[in-house]
């Protein structure tokens, strides 16, 4: 019986229990991983060794799983601001596609220009595009009190439409078969490899440094903590000073400008151009990406190059394993679920009691 | 005025799985417990529903597995909600995401598989009413069961013991605990509940919405339906409003996509998500934001000892 366990807080946490709790969540969720694709009747050892060992050990392999880290490595940076303060941007999808279609925007009304502040203008483009989708559901909730869990994720919804509509319509490549997508950029539009004949680009270093601003501004800033404060103990952050609107607004400008970055960085550095589907799912990816890296800057860029191996890994299993790849978007829930259940195990210990609670 | 019947009719389905799933969610806020994987728990209802409707070859039975599925996959939420007092915004969202996944595994075989329509049900002398009779009393046993469905839910609310109980775990589970309420295992009932339904309304889009079985194809319906508990704001009534009008607007953008009236077709299909939005900020305009939320919505519950 379920009833006659009891949670009992634990006095303290060993920083041995908080490095741990994620690794067992993600060898637990693989195991059942590993049970499932068994039941479809596939070997998990080879499932083991394409989803985990080829990605690693292959060059060009780790070049992409760098490449996938990319955006969500920016995605859930942002993220973390956001869930750090409770307020609950699930739509990071929605804007990491504005951060596309407003760059790609820059991109295709430039085309045929050349020049070095073509990328320089998409990015910034990229940016705003991903804060202004971020600042409709902050400031409905700030202005009238709407619950930004239900607005955030209906402009994922919107959002995938207008870029539909965009590379059908208005944006459509003429020369292009009448394919729904964009001209294709030209080099001054295109993130360039950071070295000869490679396809790493410097999207991946604008990923490490909001990484380590986001450890500073955690670390060492009065904003780091009035984020904390506000999510820990909202009234008591209130009481401090702390206006719990302009950190609303601030924590989902933060995460739409990062996640509108990663867009446009995705557009520019892989894509090449506007095309519908160029989103991936990775906004949503990137939640669990947060909690898996227990929503630290630091975690976050472990556990998005861990969730880059898997996704890499997952490609390559769709053609040599024939695995869908809808294992592995039911792998990602289950991941979540592990990683949530230990982060409770880890503040409570489970206690068997013989009178039901 | 002969399309009016017809009109009637398609508005009804479109209505139906929505106020399916919405009731279920409506009856697990009122506990105090908020689940985000209505959406996920819908899309299983739907990909099972269909895989057992064309395994047993009756689609009735397949009714009634994606029901089932839906549910188990919310026993799933009320273990990491219940035993582990996971965040059940974080822990809803984990279900929608492996529910698509799991979706999508169950439906894999059966994508673009037709399946024959269930053979209507008229109500005898009532149908035969002119005008409206045929539209609102003949339909799928589903649309019939919906009705009950809502008197059920607003009767066992309000009028029973249960209901009580259920509402109070919900307004302070504190308080429900120290009067010795078994908070969790009330709990436990209103979220299998919102499983149980959430299944159906998939069920009832793949088998007879459709009548296929496509990867996605709740899109955000589940998301709509947990709008509208926020819209009904405590009341059955306001919540079947809710639903009805929603599937007016759905079936209001097909109209006007099909007659080609000048409007991109994506700004149409974006209108249920747009009026979803819309129909949150003039709730909250008219001056009753957040007023009928359980008042300890989407808060763990941890006993002290």
């Amino acid at each position: 019986m379920s009833f006659n366990l009891a949670l009992v807080p634990r006095r303290e946490i060993s920083l041995f229990r908080q490095v741990l709790t994620p690794v067992i969540a993600l060898v637990v969720a693989l195991l059942i991983g590993g049970l499932i694709v068994w039941l479809m009747g596939r070997s998990p050892a080879k499932a083991f060794d394409v989803f985990l060992r080829e990605p690693l050990t292959d060059p060009w392999a780790l070049q992409e799983v760098l490449l996938k880290s990319t955006p969500l490595m920016l995605i859930s940076i942002g993220l973390i601001f956001c869930f750090r303060a409770n307020r609950w941007n699930i739509g990071a999808e929605g804007q990491f596609l504005l951060g596309g279609i407003f760059g790609g925007g820059v991109a295709i009304a430039t085309h045929g220009l050349s020049g070095p502040w073509i990328l320089p203008l998409m990015m910034l483009a990229g940016v705003a595009g991903g804060m202004l989708y971020a600042a409709i559901p902050a400031a409905l909730r700030n202005r009238f009190g709407i619950s930004e869990i239900l607005t955030s994720l209906m402009l994922v919804y919107v959002a995938e439409l207008l870029l539909d509509y965009l590379v059908r319509g208005p944006w459509r490549d003429p020369k292009g078969f009448n394919f729904p997508q964009s001209v294709p950029f030209t080099d001054a539009a295109q993130l360039q490899p950071l070295f000869e004949g490679g396809r790493l680009h410097s999207g991946f270093v604008l990923a490490l440094l909001a990484v380590i601003v986001a450890i500073l501004v955690f670390k060492r800033s009065l904003f780091g903590f009035a984020v904390k404060a506000s999510g820990e103990a909202p009234r008591a952050a209130n009481f401090a000073g702390f206006n719990e609107k302009r950190i609303t607004l601030v924590v989902f400008l933060i995460s739409g400008g990062l996640a509108g970055l990663a867009g446009i960085i995705e557009v520019s550095g892989q894509v090449g151009q506007l095309r519908p589907g160029f989103g991936q799912g990775l906004g949503f990816t990137a939640i669990i990406v947060a909690f898996l890296g227990r929503l630290s800057p630091f975690g976050a860029m472990l556990s998005s190059l861990v969730i880059a191996v898997l996704l890499i890994g997952a490609e390559s299993a769709q053609v040599s394993l024939k695995l869908p790849f809808d294992l592995t978007r039911f792998f990602m829930g289950l991941l979540l679920i592990a990683v949530l259940a230990g982060e409770s195990l880890n503040r409570y210990r489970l206690e068997f009691r013989k009178e039901p609670a | 005025m002969e399309m009016l019947p017809f009109i009637l009719a398609t508005v009804f389905t479109a209505a139906t799985p929505l106020l399916i799933a919405a009731l279920g969610e409506h009856v697990t806020e009122r506990a105090g417990v908020l689940n985000l994987g209505v959406e996920g728990m819908m899309i299983v209802g739907a990909a099972t529903g269909f895989a057992a409707a064309v395994l047993t070859d009756s689609s009735v039975f397949g009714i009634f597995a994606g029901a089932l599925a839906g549910m188990a996959l919310s026993a799933v939420f009320a273990l990491m909600v219940l035993v582990f007092a996971t965040n059940q915004v974080a822990t809803g969202l984990a279900l929608t995401i492996m529910g698509l996944g799991l979706a999508g595994l169950i439906g894999q075989g059966f994508v673009g598989q037709p399946r024959a329509a269930i053979p209507p049900v008229s109500i005898p002398l009532l149908s035969e009413i002119p005008v409206l009779g045929k539209a609102i009393f003949t339909g799928d046993f589903v649309f019939f069961l919906s009705l009950v469905l809502i008197g059920f839910v607003a009767w066992g609310l309000n009028r029973t013991r249960f209901g009580l109980l259920l509402r109070a775990v919900g307004e302070s589970h504190g308080s429900a605990h120290a009067l010795g309420l078994p908070v969790k295992r009330i709990r436990l009932v209103a979220i299998l509940f919102g499983g149980l339904l959430a299944g159906l309304a998939g069920a009832y889009l793949s088998l007879i919405y459709t009548r296929f079985w496509s990867p996605g194809m709740s899109a955000g319906r589940g998301w709509i339906a947990l709008a509208l508990v926020v819209f009904a704001g405590g009341h059955v009534w306001r919540l079947v409003l809710g639903a009805y009008l929603f599937g007016g607007i759905t079936v209001a953008q097909l109209h006007a996509q099909a007659g080609a009236i000048g409007l991109p077709s994506q700004f149409l299909s974006a209108l249920p998500y747009l009026m979803t939005i819309a129909a949150l900020l003039f709730l909250s305009i008219s001056g009753r934001k957040g007023a009928g939320a359980a008042g300890s919505l989407g808060q763990p519950f941890v006993p002290e000892r």
